[in-house]
């Protein structure tokens, strides 16, 4: 099942596997795996209809780039006809009236969508325990989380419930998961890939991105998905590079990594030895391998949390009980509509979180929070760039731990966001960083090792991924 | 502590939620706890330096100015939870005084 979406595609060419039949395996291993939980919904009919038609187009040669894919899509991603929810009640019912641009491009190239994926409610949080659709099992042990908020999108993709999938990173919610399962994870660079159709959280640091079991697969989805959008300013112009084509290039690199994260009291020992022993490989395979500093690390998470919960408490207030989705029986009044439609239908994270949002930016807190937290956003992104513009990429841990047993966080919010250390760098400076699963623990579980580019530069971060992964990975 | 009972009272109301005295309790001691962390932020001197309001470097998307029908009048209403054919219909909001 851990072939390229090209091998795949030679194979069904010559006749020794078809979409139909790979289709039938991935919904029979989805009812074998109903335990773990990671899919809200299978559109399995509609699968092997679309299979049948795009074997006909293998056959016929006219078939699109992505025939022989077959992905899941986390429940924030829009896909028209079909139901989405964001994990959360108050879209009880709720079904797309448009696909989002991601999802048009990929259905034009020929990919099989089986199915919505779990995650954790609005993409808030780390475990994927926020979703009101219960928790996701870790297919690696099942008394562990998947990671979140992409739980439901990494855990089907490790087990191979699905050849790949697409969820959203607003904080790491693409990587940290991807870590805790063991397979790639993508943030892009902010302004990639069209945010248009994906249910926003905090639409400053927000990205789809793709998670798979190899760097190709990664490569090619995102020559897809990438590339401007006119239904989402905030979508780059720039051309997308044939990413897939360019994974050989590489040659010698000059990579920081930052002092502070490898000595950071919270980071496990074995992760910390994983990473030394990389940098040293590195070392030995002719690149320059450096200590940078970036004094701010402890200040990431808390800038994060300021701006996103703002941002959130902006966009969740479209949720009014009226125009679409879950309102309450319990209204006497226009008003009431709001109140109790929105506190009956959001969970209790995404509440605190609103709540956190709104605080600062109320008036008398604005300046001393958000305005403080935008101004410190600066001084994380001219810094980050200032060792970028002499270095190449920047090594990190993806998670500060392997994945935790399932509600051992639940109860502090604190401890979980914490978990989040590593990840938020990225979405706060708007760069690109990829979670690569070359790191296993003598307690079983996966760990992810993470490498941030230049903007948009995600052309020599899949190359040097690709490097990494031949020579880290255990394949 | 900086939050009180009034302050989660007045963030609810502005965030159009509401929470039982049990979960206030709650609200206020989680609100309280994230302010302290988030209160790391003011070690950082930021004299000087200009909020980060935008993370792209796209200026001035414009496009034709022209109408599109993309979403119908019917579809618009399809996730409604109460409507009839041309409206979303909610709970009265100008009531009589003399009314019951």
């Amino acid at each position: 099942m851990n072939n390229s979406i090209h091998e795949i595609r030679a194979k069904i060419q010559k006749g020794e596997s078809s979409c139909i039949e790979l289709t039938k395996s991935y919904l029979q291993k989805i009812e074998e795996n109903k335990h773990l939980n990671t899919f809200l919904e299978v559109f399995s009919e509609e699968a092997l209809e679309n299979a049948a038609r795009i074997d006909k187009k293998i056959i016929g040669g006219n078939a699109g780039k992505l025939a022989g894919l077959i992905l899941g899509l986390k429940d924030n991603i829009c896909y028209k006809g079909h139901k989405i929810s964001a994990s959360s009640k108050i879209l009880e019912g709720f079904e797309s009236l448009y696909s989002a641009t991601v999802v048009e491009r990929l259905i034009a190239e020929d990919t099989i969508i089986i199915g919505r994926l779990n995650c954790d409610e609005f993409a808030m949080g780390s475990s994927n325990e926020n979703s009101a659709y219960g928790e996701v099992l870790n297919p690696v042990d099942n008394s562990k989380v998947p990671g979140g908020s992409s739980g439901g999108a990494a855990a089907a993709v490790k087990a191979g419930l699905c050849h790949a999938a697409l969820g959203t990173d607003t904080g790491g919610s693409v990587r940290q998961p991807a870590s805790h399962c063991g397979v790639v994870g993508l943030k892009p660079t902010y302004g990639r890939v069209s945010r248009y159709g994906a249910i926003a959280y905090a639409s400053s640091f927000d990205q789809i991105g793709p998670i798979t079991n190899n760097i190709e697969d990664m490569a090619l989805i995102m020559e897809v998905i990438a590339g401007s959008d006119e239904y989402d300013s905030t979508c780059s112009s720039q051309d997308v590079p044939n990413y897939r084509k360019e994974l050989q290039l590489t040659g010698v690199k000059k990579i920081g990594y930052i002092k502070d994260c490898l000595e950071n009291p919270g980071l496990d020992a074995e992760i910390k030895s994983r990473l030394e022993v990389i940098i040293k490989e590195l070392r030995l395979q002719g690149h320059e391998v450096v200590p940078v500093d970036f004094p701010y690390t402890d200040f990431l998470v808390p800038a994060y949390y300021v701006l996103t919960t703002a941002e959130a408490s902006s966009n969740l207030a479209r949720y009014d009980g009226i125009h679409y989705g879950y309102r309450s029986d319990q209204t006497d009044s226009w008003e009431s509509v709001y109140f109790k439609s929105r506190s009956e239908g959001f969970g209790k994270e995404v509440k605190r979180r609103i709540m956190l949002g709104t605080y600062v930016l109320s008036a008398g807190y604005f300046d001393a929070y958000y305005a403080k937290a935008q101004k410190v956003r600066r001084i994380f992104r001219d810094k980050t760039n200032e060792i970028l513009n002499t270095h190449d990429f920047i090594l990190l841990p993806t998670t500060p731990n392997t994945a935790p047993e399932l509600g051992e966080n639940t109860k502090d919010p604190i401890a979980m966001y914490l978990e989040d250390i590593f990840t938020v760098q990225a979405p706060l400076t708007g760069l690109p960083a990829i979670s690569l699963p070359i790191g296993e623990h003598t307690n079983g579980m996966p760990f992810g090792i993470q490498l941030m580019g230049r903007r948009f530069s995600e052309t020599a971060l899949f190359a040097f991924s690709n490097e990494m992964m031949q020579n880290f990975g255990d394949n | 502590m900086s939050i009180d009972k009034a302050t989660v009272e007045h963030i609810a109301k502005l965030a159009k939620l509401e929470f039982d005295d049990q979960s206030k309790e709650e609200i206020m001691k989680d609100l309280d706890r994230m302010l302290e962390f988030v209160d790391k932020l003011n070690e950082l001197d930021t004299d000087n330096i200009e909020p980060l309001t935008h993370m792209t470097e796209e200026h001035n998307v414009l496009r034709a100015d022209e109408v599109k029908t993309e979403i119908s009048q019917a579809e618009a209403l399809k996730n409604a939870p109460q409507k009839d054919s041309d409206y979303f219909i909610v709970p009265k909001v100008l009531k009589r005084e003399d009314a019951d």
